[in-house]
């Protein structure tokens, strides 16, 4: 393999995570050139050179949301968000598991940058596996005097505290991760102000994205300049794509940005089950518009050419979807997941995504009536751009754009009360 | 509760000082680790505790999915109906499943064996269909494992 791999680069065995077994493959080498070395203004300047963008889904560049931040403030916090439940999406999963100590050390080298004295690792609940990992190397590093305080005998000191969610998939929205880290239900928080100048607590703070953050040392190690000739030029990099639904080969791929989808899917995936054609493609987790298979030929994983195909590449979570399968009851099974995460906090979305998802029903159960398809189209409208998160329009799109891609499955189910692919989703 | 107290003072001494209040979420993970499932008087013990408004905590153990109002078995079998497990034949194992067991979602079998609940995406995409019993994740499901993994199960 000739590509640079930030993750992909060691083989997993039953002790790769270890702390001994990452030192081995430069492992905290990073912190110790910036510690003792780097100022942490140089840091920063290697993040913003590096042209990383956050790998949470939203795609900001990581060297501006860390400029916005006053580090002269007295207090400065760091929270890495874990909270991964974004359907099709299992990549920072695959970082708690194999490679914790990566991820400890981007947190350190940030908060180094930042000044930030505590950083929180806000990690979904239901995580169990990743969650000990975690806590493993958290130990190891504490013992080995890689965190806490005077961390390598510098003066920087800096405690990690991991923190549990309790299931709630809004949670991965910022604000709301904040005021669920602050010990309430998590209800997002209107912006502005910015978590940047108003975040956890009332003090700045900087929320990145574990994969981003695992990025980090890297780039420390091999300059930002390095990491920004990797991939497309304006949304650089690797990154960690997840594959699942209809293909031979699920799993998490690590490519350089531009890579072609298609190639990700019928090469390195190993193609679609049982020989079947493709039927669409859902190109960055659930939230994102569904592209139909034909669409896809051109496209590259990188954020604008996704975009100028009409959807987006948010979190890196590719659904594969292969012909045969009924739209109408896929969607259906989005509609219920956004129903039951919706907050309750803004009416429009509350309200709107429960609707949806009856309405979705009735067809389903062989009940639906003319009207109900521009029904649905128009509590999209309502909702997309009228609540306080992104959850709202995260509802809408799935509804929009299987309406817009698959309408003549919809009609048919209406009209005959029934699937015109016998309902199925498994091929 | 005295037992109790240590374990939530161990837990609270990992935060800052001035950060009481981010404890709510994680003593009310501890308690259902002990009692298996929470009730409004354990809420207004942890509120009490923390010295926050009772009603920050009664909210919360409303609204996180994780956190149980109601008894349940001594195995809690979550599994993912969520899209990419759906695509895998999440509903087929379901329904096997609950043919199996003899029970609905979110019901529990006579002898306090087993919770059925079916749960939104787990992170198990790539090696779909998944479920969690208690804590631990189960991949790449078909009928025979289902069989397999309940089995070992008391």
């Amino acid at each position: 393999m000739t590509e640079p791999r930030v993750f992909f680069n060691f083989e997993v065995t039953a002790d790769s995570h270890t702390l001994a077994a990452c030192r081995e493959r430069s492992g905290y080498r990073a912190l110790e050139k910036a510690l003792l070395s780097m100022a942490p203004a140089d840091v920063e300047k290697e993040v913003t050179a590096s042209g990383l963008r956050g790998r949470g889904g939203a795609g900001f560049p990581t060297g501006a949301k860390w400029f916005f931040v006053d580090k002269k403030s007295r207090v400065v916090y760091l929270c890495c968000n874990a909270d991964e439940g974004e359907p099709g999406t299992f990549k920072d999963r695959w970082i708690f598991e194999n490679s914790s100590h990566q991820l400890i050390e981007g947190v350190l080298l940030a908060a180094y940058a930042l000044n930030v004295r505590h950083a929180f690792i806000y990690i979904r609940g239901e995580f169990d596996l990743p969650y000990r990992r975690l806590r493993e190397a958290l130990t190891e590093a504490y013992a080995a005097g890689l965190a806490g305080e005077r961390i390598l005998g510098t003066e920087f000191c800096c405690d990690i505290i991991v923190h549990r969610g309790g299931g709630a998939y809004v949670c991965g929205e910022e604000s709301s991760l904040l005021t669920s880290l602050e010990g309430f239900k998590g209800y997002p928080r209107n912006k502005p102000p910015f978590p940047a100048v108003k975040g956890l607590y009332q003090a700045p703070t900087v929320i990145n994205n574990v994969e981003t953050l695992a990025t980090i040392p890297w780039i420390i190690s091999h300059g930002g300049g390095a990491y920004a000739g990797i991939g497309n030029q304006n949304n650089c990099g690797t990154r960690l794509f997840g594959i699942s639904g209809h293909v031979n080969r699920p799993g998490l791929y690590e490519r350089p940005t531009g890579y072609p989808l298609k190639r990700i899917i019928f090469e390195d995936a190993g193609g679609i089950r049982g020989g079947k054609a493709l039927k669409a493609v859902i190109p960055g987790g659930s939230s994102t518009p569904v592209l139909k298979g034909f669409e896809i030929e051109q496209v590259s994983l990188d954020a604008e050419s996704v975009i100028q195909a009409g959807s987006m590449l948010g979190s890196g979570g590719i659904i594969v979807i292969a012909e045969g399968t009924c739209m109408v009851r896929l969607l259906q099974v989005l509609t219920r997941f956004y129903a039951h995460e919706s907050c309750g906090q803004c009416t429009p979305c509350r309200e709107g995504s429960a609707w949806m998802d009856r309405v979705l029903g009735r067809i389903v159960a062989g009940q639906g009536v003319k009207g109900d398809l521009e029904s649905l189209e128009s509590v999209t409208r309502g909702i997309m751009g009228n609540t306080v998160c992104a959850l709202g329009d995260a509802a809408s799109m799935p509804v929009a754009s299987f309406l817009d891609k698959f309408r003549d499955e919809f009609a048919y189910y209406i009209e005959h009360g029934r699937s015109m692919n016998d309902g199925r989703l498994e091929v | 509760m005295s037992c109790l107290a240590d374990k939530f003072d161990r837990l609270s001494a990992t935060y800052p000082a001035q950060m009481r209040s981010s404890l709510v979420l994680p003593l009310l993970h501890l308690m259902q680790e002990e009692k298996g499932h929470l009730t409004e008087s354990d809420a207004v013990f942890i509120a009490d505790y923390l010295g926050v408004p009772a009603m920050q905590v009664k909210e919360a153990l409303s609204w996180y999915t994780m956190l149980q109002r109601a008894p349940v078995g001594r195995h809690v079998i979550k599994v993912c109906r969520n899209i990419s497990c759906s695509l895998m034949g999440a509903e087929r194992l379901i329904d096997y499943l609950k043919q199996k067991l003899g029970i609905g979602e979110g019901e529990t079998t006579p002898d306090g064996r087993f919770t059925l609940l079916l749960v939104e995406c787990l992170a198990s995409c790539g090696t779909a269909p998944a479920m969690q019993v208690n804590d631990s994740y189960h991949e790449e499901l078909s009928e025979a494992r289902i069989d397999a993994i309940l089995e070992e199960l008391s």
